[in-house]
């Protein structure tokens, strides 16, 4: 998957995960935490869904690399 | 058959729980011994003889505690709609016109704005204005999530902040009555928690009842893959060196499954796991009465949402002596939620503090009188808080402690359950979680909360 097409991936699941969040406000740089209502148990629906639509293990320790959606797609690339 | 996870149990948190597992591809089977989901908070019908209509009543709380308007960040609410992915437009809930705490000689509404309860304070306490703010200040800032905090008394910690004796007991009567377990007084983590999701978060009811709610997760269970047995009770939880291998059913099947979460209270599951436990059962059980009215009070004869009321200037909650208390009741009108909707039939309901071991002792017509009687102790209640409404009752129902044992199969009736509480759902049993209302998270929002968390720690996380 292009870097471009990870981040469709991601931004699709966030919008599924927190239905009243505007995705397309997102900026890429910053926390997704403090830009959304992303609380903990959002996070692990992230983590959940990222397993069951693509395959992907995101392993707890590794959490801290989706603050932002540009770690997301740094993170997320070489595994897609 | 093999499963992932076992849930006992198709009350708010069962299904909650089953909903979370389900939707990231766990095989889970729900077991119901009912006919109808929902556990504590349910609903049943009944025919009304003269018009043949068929009438339908809520059962549990008279109210969804936690109110939050849409798309209101971080409320538990908003966070439990998302979990389960329901919109939130789709329990159509319907905020409550505001409720009342109604003592000997002084009375504090409240709705779901706090400015509502904070200008009652003001007006009718004033020279406690400056206490109750350092309350609620002190209410902001607790952090009433703390999985390890230990018990503080409420009363003690009320009284060190206000001076007005009536105002403690007065601001504490919904609180109690709405959730505690125990006696008399409560955990003041559980008052904080209590005090955000009724005055600061307020009351609402869903179009349709508690049964919209229930109809609801039933379907993204099932959607989601979930099986779901009804009458279909559990005989054993089966274990094998002390951890959780399934369970027997009522019906003699054997199921398997590493995990199984038990919503049937703390000492019932371990009961079932013929397991000792320092589990008390709890004391507090409630009776109601409920009259079907020919027609809806008008808002002039009565327009209030709930009403606590308590005949004596200090509140007595605690099991009752006699078979039930009628010193104290909660008058419940669900009409009285915004709707537009006047017509068709009125509806109260009654709740007392009641005594499980003295109705149990009763023989058949004995029981049949005692309701009777409380019936009408109820009546005069309603009576006297709306003057001019004149009703006739087309239809009347009792619920006592022991119809609600009968239904939930909860120990002498208990609501609210054990007064020892397992906040993290362990067992002593590997793989045997607690949920529900004696996991200890309070309310409908909050048993849906506690299924949900457990089902996402023990049933996702840890199970990889």
């Amino acid at each position: 998957m292009s870097a471009e097409e990870v981040k469709k991936v991601v931004l699709d699941i966030i919008a599924d995960v927190a239905p009243d969040e505007e995705v397309s406000d997102i900026n890429p740089a910053e926390s997704l935490r403090d830009q959304l209502d992303l609380d903990s148990m959002d996070f692990l629906d992230i983590v959940m869904e990222l397993r069951k639509r693509h395959s992907v293990e995101v392993p707890s320790e590794d959490y801290p690399k989706l603050a932002t959606l540009n770690s997301c797609v740094e993170y997320l690339t070489p595994k897609m | 058959m093999k499963y992932d996870a076992i849930v006992i149990g198709a009350g708010m948190s069962g299904l909650a729980a089953g909903i979370r597992m389900a939707m990231f591809g766990k095989k889970v089977c729900v077991l119901e011994k009912h006919t109808i989901a929902g556990g504590l908070n349910s609903y049943y019908q009944r025919r009304i003889k003269e018009t043949k209509e068929i009438a339908q009543f809520d059962v549990g709380l008279h109210a969804l505690t936690n109110f939050a308007t849409k798309g209101e960040r971080r409320k538990p609410l908003t966070k439990m709609l998302k979990q389960l992915r329901i919109g939130y437009d789709e329990f159509e809930l319907c905020p409550q016109s505001y409720s009342l705490i109604d003592f000997p000689g002084k009375q504090l509404r409240f709705n779901n704005d706090f400015e509502l309860l904070k200008n009652e304070v003001y007006e009718k306490f004033p020279s406690e204005i400056d206490s109750f703010n350092k309350l609620v200040e002190k209410i902001n800032n607790y952090n009433e999530l703390d999985l390890n905090a230990t018990y503080i008394s409420s009363r003690e910690v009320l009284n060190s902040i206000l001076h007005n004796s009536l105002l403690v007991e007065m601001l504490l009567a919904p609180l109690l009555i709405y959730g505690s377990a125990w006696e008399k007084d409560m955990d003041f983590n559980q008052f904080v928690i209590m005090f955000k999701s009724i005055y600061m978060e307020g009351f609402s009811r869903p179009k349709g009842g508690v049964r919209t709610i229930i109809d609801k997760l039933i379907a993204r269970f099932k959607e989601e893959g979930g099986e779901l047995k009804f009458r279909c009770g559990v005989e054993e939880i089966l274990l094998k060196d002390n951890k959780a291998i399934g369970v027997r059913t009522t019906k003699g099947e054997e199921l398997f499954a590493p995990r199984v979460f038990s919503s049937a209270g703390l000492p019932e599951t371990m009961e079932l796991a013929k397991k000792e436990v320092n589990a008390a059962v709890g004391k507090m059980t409630f009776m109601e009465a409920i009259a079907l009215t020919e027609r809806k009070p008008t808002k002039s004869e009565f327009d209030a949402t709930i009403v606590f009321h308590n005949s004596l200037e200090q509140y007595h909650y605690e099991g009752a002596k006699d078979f039930f208390d009628s010193r104290s009741a909660v008058v419940c009108c669900p009409d009285n939620y915004e709707m537009d909707n006047r017509d068709g039939h009125g509806c109260f309901r009654v709740t007392f503090m009641a005594n499980y071991e003295k109705f149990k002792a009763l023989d058949r017509s004995a029981y049949l009188e005692k309701k009777e009687e409380a019936f009408e102790q109820a009546m005069g209640i309603v009576k006297k808080l709306a003057p001019q409404y004149e009703f006739r009752t087309v239809l009347k129902d009792i619920f006592t402690p022991t119809t609600v044992e009968r239904y939930t199969w909860k120990k002498h009736g208990t609501v609210y359950g054990s007064p020892d509480k397992i906040r993290n759902g362990k067992t002593d049993v590997d793989g045997l979680y607690i949920i529900g209302t004696d996991q200890g998270f309070l309310g409908i929002v909050g048993a849906i909360l506690s299924g949900i968390s457990l089902g996402n720690l023990y049933g996702l996380m840890e199970s990889e």
